[in-house]
């Protein structure tokens, strides 16, 4: 099919120059067929001999090589222009520190707070207010940081790496192996997510992220398993997967070098969108009551009990939702900015 | 012989005694056959026919030998291709190289093969690992087989090896969307040479390229087939490409083949119905033909679904001299007996003859 | 004398990321009723966008018309507003696509296509658009039209999804049908037949025809006139016969020389060096200069005009419409020996038949 522009980097075949070098066969400039109408009054320069090993040294091509520019490169290239990408990995950024250093910004203590104040509006060092207990709502909300980013990243990494695992391989493989996980898949997929979490977390007592980034992996994994599964079946169709086969390239190698690599940036779109819903998902749960507990800090806790008094004490709910929407928000954003550079190399 | 590199050599493959004798095929495929089954249901598959992509296909090739393979699309041409090379297990058949039978191996034996029979893919846009560097996709060989190139050494073979086909070693560590089709289409070609294999299996390599770098290509291809040795299938549906290349030329239709001779034997006295009617419908790049009006030979219809081929002879659905015997009777590609000169070459068709009268 | 489509300086820009980029750099043409045109060129030639840009359905951005006219039927469709454009686009103009898949609707069946087009052009009933849709599709010899007429694309073969195509372009009786590389995807039988209906198509309703493509076999069976494109601008026009027996562009050689031929079986092909510039990077001076085994110091500095063609030794008395895009189009006419033009070692003089 014509493609409208040539490669924009053009490799020339070399030019001939000097005649002492070993042949170069695109620079053939002379020859004539031994019939027909059109014998070139030309001379027919004599071809030299092809030899496995260049004989004489090249000339130096002129100047460095120019900038190699590997697919993963000129996706980055177009994420750092992108004003999503910069903005939300700005917010993410600042998120995850005050994540690991909530310190950083908040001196509080989100753990003890004085009953006296409580649904107490903002006061000098205290810009967002009191909470139900006399806690500082600012401080509170710092450090509620910590489990939704605990939380969204792990739950994604432990979901992105199962999902692209099992289905990576059924997609390789095929057959019944495929038929099997696709069966598995559909029985996750069918579990509706909230009613699973009600039933299976409330049996957990500790109020630790684990149990609720196990759960989130428990049921993430489908999404993306089938995405990897599409992707690795498309990529093993490819032409390079064949010729690495040819070759004589064993599973293990086709899998590693030339199908993960292809196959990999579809999930990455996936599993950055999905952190987002994580995020939320992970303070819907504890909204309900069964994701985290105290005395873990988590913005679904702290909406969860000022729902109740949402006319009285506004603030004590406004700030924790705001900050999970903007978590959220930005995580999808990033998700969304990451599609668009990686998916033009798709195509 | 033809000249042996200089590089440090791998041991030869072993090989089995026949191949002493250098005037032995190279290649020797008999009845060669993949049927693909058509199978219902999701759980319990029940099979409702096959597509017979190949039927029963074989020839000899020699060193140093191009057989060209035309045939249009549904032919079965490129599930040749993928036979040849192992990329399918054939049905039925056999598939001999230097008298071994090559087509049930599996495991290390098959990938001691594998090293003999090569292939050069048709889409230069698909057939390189655009996350792989040039350097990398060519020195990829090395790394599977490392007995055909020292570790010191792979660096000089890639680089000898882009040399050889006529790009510049110096662009090893570049990406293949950086090359143009043409220049990836040597890509793979250096990559298909790299473990000295005698048999190229090439399936449409200039199908996917321009009209001058076809040119560039095909002259590369013949350039290292004389100073190699190498042996080629070269399977196209450009007759003009074909007929420049190959010494010997097997016309294929619906999985068999239709004739087969030299080029001259199938060019200037092609004896098959279907040899007629494709070579006629070949456009001449010479608008005088225009002026003697040649004769046209349009077939009517479509080609039959592989999964339900018509019987005994498969073209007669298209022919213009198909009669009852046609659909009872398959004929036998043999050279038929009333003919002669360069008429004189297999042909399956019962009434095979050089006019195109009935 | 108004030509049916008149084409002037047609210049058509991309904009990429490294720049922009010269589609189209001054392209001229022109077809009557009732000729055909050929427009031959390889991948990034520009004859495609060319095509885009008069029918008017180029992907804006990144590509805009920087300058020139069109001028169909003595209006300059470059000057219309986006819904005359369209209406002249479905009644007087159509296209014919290489890959008929994509350009049908793969969810709504043929019949139906065809006789929308009735209903929305013609303001036919449904009844007697669908019965004028399968009057079509016998026109275009598909066989057993009326049962196939509720049938799919995809459950066409190849070439009857061309044909398809076709009749969807002749559908409305158009002037000007502009056919992009309509057989390139097509077994070398079903070509013969597409091509053979086209032609007979265009004998039949005295459409104009232009043909772009890249195989000079086509062209050689089909082409009255022939247009050879490189890197985005015209390097010679002729009438066919000319063009074939005496080619006045060394690319144009070039090209006739690289091919095989079915009926001759050569030695070495010749192969043009070098590879097609990039249109962000054109040579200056004459584009095909780094692989011209003519160019010297001038076709580096100065770009070529097309310089009308005299030759005396041509088919047509009064060859009109030849042009060549080279410095040098009197030597390559007459097929001088490009290092040694007036030497004894080559052959001054028109070549033999």
């Amino acid at each position: 099919m014509p493609e409208p522009c040539e490669p924009l980097q053009p490799c020339e075949a070399r030019s001939d120059t000097s005649s002492d070098r070993p042949v170069d066969l695109a620079a053939t400039g002379t020859a004539t067929l031994q019939s027909g109408p059109r014998s070139r009054p030309w001379r027919r320069r004599p071809l030299p001999r092809l030899r496995w090993r260049a004989a004489a040294p090249r000339p130096a091509t002129g100047g460095p090589v120019p900038g190699n520019r590997g697919l993963w490169s000129d996706a980055w290239h177009d994420l750092r222009r992108n004003p999503v990408f910069l903005l939300s990995a700005l917010v993410i950024l600042f998120l995850v520190t005050i994540a690991v250093w909530p310190q950083l910004i908040a001196d509080g203590n989100p753990y003890q707070g004085n009953l006296a104040k409580a649904q107490d509006g903002p006061a000098p060092g205290h810009p967002f207010g009191f909470d139900l207990q006399g806690r500082d709502v600012y401080t509170r909300t710092v450090y509620g940081a910590r489990a939704s980013i605990t939380v969204g990243i792990c739950a994604t990494a432990g979901a992105a790496l199962l999902g692209s695992v099992l289905g990576g391989l059924a997609g390789f493989f095929g057959g019944w192996w495929d038929a099997l996980l696709s069966r598995i898949a559909d029985v996750f997929f069918g579990i509706p997510i909230l009613l699973g979490g009600l039933v299976f977390l409330s049996v957990v007592t500790s109020g630790s992220v684990w149990p609720v980034v196990g759960f989130i992996v428990l049921l993430g994994w489908p999404q993306i398993s089938r995405i990897a599964r599409g992707a690795v079946v498309t990529v093993r169709q490819q032409d390079y997967v064949l010729a690495a086969r040819t070759l004589g390239a064993g599973n293990g190698r086709m899998l590693l070098r030339h199908i993960a690599p292809n196959a990999v940036a579809p999930v990455i779109v996936v599993a950055t969108i999905a952190l987002g819903t994580y995020i939320a998902l992970e303070a819907t749960l504890s909204f309900l009551g069964v994701g985290l507990k105290p005395p873990t800090v988590s913005w679904g806790i702290d909406i969860s009990s000022a729902s109740t008094q949402i006319r009285n004490a506004p603030h004590m709910l406004l700030w924790p939702a705001a900050a999970l929407s903007i978590t959220v928000l930005a995580f999808i954003m990033l998700g969304d900015a990451v599609r668009d550079a990686i998916d033009p190399k798709l195509r | 012989m033809a000249s042996t590199p200089s590089t440090p050599s791998a041991p030869p493959v072993p090989s089995a005694p026949s191949a002493a004798d250098p005037a032995a095929p190279v290649l020797e495929v008999r009845g060669l056959a993949k049927l693909y089954p058509l199978t219902r249901g999701v759980v319990v598959k029940r099979r409702t026919g096959a597509v017979r992509a190949v039927d029963t296909v074989s020839f000899d090739l020699r060193r140093g030998e191009t057989l060209g393979v035309v045939g249009e699309s549904g032919c079965g041409k490129s599930t040749l291709a993928r036979l040849l090379v192992g990329l399918e297990r054939p049905t039925a058949g056999s598939i001999r190289y230097r008298g071994e039978d090559i087509a049930r191996l599996s495991g290390r034996a098959l990938r001691a093969v594998r090293r003999n029979i090569q292939m050069v893919f048709q889409d230069p846009y698909t057939s390189l690992n655009p996350r792989m560097t040039v350097g990398d996709i060519i020195g990829e060989p090395y790394e599977i087989h490392p007995d055909a190139a020292p570790k010191g050494d792979r660096r000089r073979a890639v680089r000898d090896l882009l040399d050889v086909v006529g790009l510049d070693p110096e662009h090893a560590n570049r990406y293949p969307h950086q090359f143009s089709g043409g220049q990836r289409q040597r890509i793979g070609i250096a990559r298909g040479l790299a473990l000295r294999p005698e048999v190229i299996v090439a399936d449409e390599p200039v199908s996917a390229l321009d009209v001058s770098v076809q040119a560039q290509v095909v002259n590369l291809l013949e350039r290292l087939q004389d100073e190699f040795g190498l042996a080629y299938v070269f399977i196209a549906h450009d007759l003009s490409v074909v007929r420049h290349i190959s010494d010997r030329v097997a016309v294929m239709y619906l999985g068999r083949f239709a004739e087969t001779g030299t080029g001259t034997e199938i060019y200037d006295h092609p004896t098959h119905p279907y040899t007629q009617a494709l070579l006629s419908a070949v456009p001449v790049p010479d608008p005088e033909a225009r002026a003697r009006p040649r004769q046209r030979i349009l077939l009517p219809g479509d080609v039959p679904s592989p999964a339900d081929p018509p019987t005994g002879c498969r073209f007669r659905t298209r022919c213009w001299k198909a009669e009852p015997r046609c659909a009872a009777d398959p004929p036998a590609l043999a050279v038929p007996p009333e003919l002669t000169g360069g008429a004189a070459h297999p042909s399956a068709c019962h009434f095979a003859a050089e006019g195109t009268t009935a | 004398m108004t030509r049916l489509l008149d084409v002037r300086d047609l210049r058509v820009a991309f904009r990429t990321r490294d720049g922009v980029a010269d589609a189209v750099g001054g392209v001229s043409y022109a077809v009557d009723a009732g000729r055909t045109l050929a427009v031959l060129g390889e991948s990034g030639s520009g004859k495609s966008v060319t095509a885009q840009a008069i029918m008017g359905i180029l992907d804006s951005p990144p590509a805009f018309v920087t300058g020139g006219k069109v001028f169909f039927q003595g209006r300059d469709l470059l000057t219309l507003s986006r819904e005359e454009r369209r209406r002249v686009r479905g009644a007087k103009m159509a296209m014919i696509f290489q890959d008929a898949l994509s350009a049908l609707n793969p969810v709504i069946p043929v019949g139906a296509q065809l006789a929308e087009m009735y209903q929305v052009h013609r303001g036919m009933s449904r009844r007697d658009a669908r019965a004028r849709a399968v009057e079509l599709m016998d026109r275009v010899r598909i066989p057993a039209a009326a049962a196939r007429a509720g049938d799919y694309p995809h459950q066409f073969s190849g070439g009857m999804r061309q044909r398809v195509m076709i009749a969807m372009a002749i559908a409305l009786e158009p002037e000007l049908i502009i056919a992009d590389e309509p057989t390139t995807a097509l077994d070398v039988t079903v070509q013969a037949q597409v091509m053979d209906l086209l032609a007979e198509l265009r004998r039949e309703y005295a459409m104009g025809l232009i043909l772009i493509t890249h195989d000079l076999g086509v062209v050689a069976d089909v082409a009255d006139t022939i247009a050879v494109m490189y890197a985005g601008r015209i390097v010679e026009t002729a009438p066919v016969r000319d063009l074939y027996r005496r080619p006045a562009h060394p690319y144009t050689r070039g090209l006739l020389d690289s091919i095989p031929r079915v009926d001759q079986r050569g030695g070495e092909l010749y192969a043009i060096k070098g590879l097609p510039p990039s249109p962000l990077a054109l040579p200056a001076g004459c584009p095909f200069n780094p692989r011209c085994p003519r160019a010297r110091d001038i076709c580096r500095t100065d770009r070529p005009p097309l310089y009308e063609v005299s030759d005396s030794g041509a088919t047509d008395a009064g060859a009109q419409g030849r042009a060549s895009a080279c410095h040098f189009w009197k030597e390559e006419l007459h097929g001088l020996d490009p290092l040694d033009p007036l030497g004894a070692a080559g052959t001054v003089g028109p070549l033999g038949g």
